[in-house]
């Protein structure tokens, strides 16, 4: 009695799917999954939240509310204190994240209250702070609720929700993520365009020369490729920097010296050299596999060449082309390391961001939030791929 | 006229991708200690440096460890997935093959930024083991394709014939089938090193101090002065690469088909 060969085959990529599962899955599920849940406010304000339930959100809600934020603080600085759990911190920490002042008003709030007073809580509570008269703080508490928001997904896009909950662009000034997302297109957009413009000529070339020199040029894109990323950015930083290479060569002209490190121009050059080799293969693939008869022919039917360029040659290498433009912008996208190197601060993309705000300013929920808008990016692109070329590594490099 | 211009700018596309490589491969043999020519002379004090120092030779030790762990991980999860891929068909195929190749393609920002979240409560943040998880995850979609690219070249019937003389499916696959794929597996293990080797982001944010792999521990240097001891570092890598390609092209010689 045998195993039927589907359900083998199914068992023998059990191992692996488990362990990308555990390793790989898993973890970004869960941690895209903070884009969208809020949990911190939920266990220390149960009481305000289910009070604002129904509360319009115009102006500062009624003492039912202040009486439940009392209850609530009284309640959460006894947990604080018997367990250290330090749960008025973290939900102050989250709602500084929607409202700033947040952080030193909560804490110093619920210390307040604390000692039993006369009177309603609505007169006592903005005794402590004129804050708490203004709904929008309100709004920041209701919004914060959970279980479920849109708090991080709306602000990864420059949008956020008056306490009144209409989606509202925030201003001018405080706009942010609009121009990194733009920039982050631009700069993979233009990095793809100069790959295309310089992968060309080489990829012809490598795909109609035979012996020797046709080799040396496939190891001259091959061996950049296999070269660590961190090893080309080091190199373009010794080239261009103040005292580097470039800059002595221009002395030597009597030109300079120039400030070619930490700007667009840096990044924008190393990019394209790191990332050169994933458009000219696919390139080389495509004009290999062009049947040469057929451009022949149609110069042979008396097509100048400028048109059978046009009519011929590149349709057929439509696929193999699109293949290479989005296999380079699909990286470029997600480009973390040289931009952090060669770049200034604003030359930054959407990578450093997502890893400044999980590292440096601890909210998850705005790092998941960009991680989202970057997949869905990268998503798209992966879709017209598979869509032209097939999920095959291209140019068996 | 037109073949000429197209040699002109071919040949220049291939000089710009070489130069930068091939400029700094010199400064790494300087007896002076700044990053720029003519040198003043020639000295191996750099590679001593990079050799006698604390936090260099563990980097470059702490690579090869991580890179040849994950690796083997990688080959021994990914081998038999390929095997099966290679003969499953359909909506199955379609969905284990994403699963398995979506490392290729999710930027590595969003993989480090989650491993950190997702390690730091089962305490693998700042260990070897985390690492050659998140390494070996990085490196599987290249061991399956490039098997499964082997595996094209392989005849089916064989597996059928071994079946027929009495030999269980282990055996057919260990004695009959693993012998003519071995350079596509050899390449996909080299495949999976190279890109640990490479890796520099997870490395970033989930490597304490005591894992710091050598492009870890060169972005360090690069963020503060550049030293000639990084230059030493980048030339030993590029060797390492430059080795890692040959090795690769060997193996694709080998390979059947």
């Amino acid at each position: 009695m045998r195993a039927s060969p589907r359900l083998a085959s199914a068992l023998l990529t059990a191992p692996l799917l488990l362990f990308l599962m555990l390793s790989f899955v898993a973890p970004i599920g869960a941690f895209l999954w903070r884009a969208v849940s809020d949990t911190e406010v939920a266990p220390v304000l149960p009481r305000t939240i289910a009070a604002l339930a129904a509360w319009d959100g115009t102006v500062a809600p009624d003492e039912a509310a202040f009486a439940a934020l009392v209850e609530d603080l009284r309640a959460a600085r006894e947990r604080d204190r018997a367990g250290g759990a330090g749960g008025i911190a973290r939900a102050a920490s989250r709602l500084n994240a929607d409202r700033p002042g947040f952080r030193g008003l909560l804490p110093m709030t619920a210390r307040r209250v604390e000692a039993p007073f006369e009177g309603p809580a609505r007169a006592a509570v903005l005794a402590i702070s004129e804050e708490w008269g203004d709904a929008e703080t309100w709004g920041a508490i209701r919004r914060a609720g959970g279980p479920l928001s849109s708090f991080h997904v709306l602000a990864a896009l420059d949008l956020r929700q008056d306490a009144a909950g209409r989606v509202r662009a925030v201003p001018e000034d405080q706009r942010v993520f609009g121009t990194v997302l733009a920039r982050s297109l631009w700069i993979s957009l233009l990095v793809t365009g100069a790959c295309l413009a310089l992968g060309w000529p080489l990829a012809w070339l490598i795909a109609t020369t035979r012996g020797w020199a046709g080799t040396l040029l496939l190891g001259a894109v091959l061996l950049p490729f296999w070269i660590s990323l961190v090893v080309r950015t080091a190199a373009w930083m010794v080239l261009l920097q103040r005292e580097g290479v470039v800059n002595a060569a221009l002395g030597g002209l009597g030109i300079g010296p120039l400030p070619l490190m930490m700007n667009r121009f840096a990044v924008v050059l190393a990019m394209v050299h790191i990332l050169l080799p994933f458009m000219v293969l696919p390139l080389v693939a495509a004009f290999r596999g062009l049947d040469p008869a057929l451009p022949r022919a149609a110069a042979s039917l008396g097509a100048p060449p400028w048109r059978v360029f046009r009519r011929v040659t590149l349709p057929l290498c439509l696929p193999g082309i699109a293949a290479g433009c989005i296999l380079v912008f699909i990286q470029a996208l997600g480009f973390y390391v040289t931009p952090a190197l060669l770049g200034g601060p604003s030359d930054q993309m959407l990578a450093w961001f997502v890893g400044f705000y999980a590292t440096r300013s601890v909210n998850w929920g705005l790092a998941a939030a960009l991680s989202l808008l970057l997949l869905v990016a990268v998503g798209v692109c992966v879709a017209l791929y598979g869509r032209l070329a097939g999920f095959r590594r291209p140019g068996a490099a | 006229m037109g073949r000429g211009l197209i040699w002109a700018a071919g040949v220049l596309v291939a000089a710009f991708l070489l130069a930068p490589i091939l400029a700094i491969l010199p400064l790494s043999f300087s007896a002076g200690s700044f990053l720029f020519y003519p040198l003043p002379g020639l000295s191996l004090r750099w590679y001593r440096d990079f050799f006698g120092s604390d936090f260099w030779l563990p980097a470059l030790w702490n690579s090869l460890v991580i890179g040849g762990a994950a690796a083997g991980l990688a080959t021994v999860l990914g081998v038999p997935a390929a095997f099966a891929l290679w003969r499953l068909r359909g909506a199955l195929r379609a969905v284990v093959l994403g699963v398995v190749l979506a490392p290729m393609v999710v930027p590595v920002i969003v993989v480090a930024v989650a491993l950190l979240l997702a390690f730091g409560p089962v305490g693998l943040v700042a260990t070897h083991a985390g690492m050659i998880v998140a390494h070996a995850a990085l490196g599987v979609p290249f061991v399956v394709v490039t098997v499964l690219a082997s595996l094209e070249g392989f005849d089916a019937v064989q597996l059928r014939a071994a079946a027929a003389c009495g030999a269980g499916p282990v055996r057919a696959f260990l004695r009959v089938c693993l012998p003519q794929i071995a350079p596509g597996v050899a390449a996909g293990a080299v495949f999976a090193f190279a890109t640990s080797l490479d890796e520099v982001v997870v490395a970033l944010f989930i490597a304490g101090p005591a894992q710091r792999t050598l492009p870890r521990q060169m972005f360090a240097g690069l963020n503060d002065t550049i030293s000639l001891t990084t230059a030493a570092a980048a030339a030993m890598l590029v060797v390492v690469s430059v080795v890692l390609l040959l090795v690769v092209g060997w193996l694709r010689r080998r390979a059947p088909g």
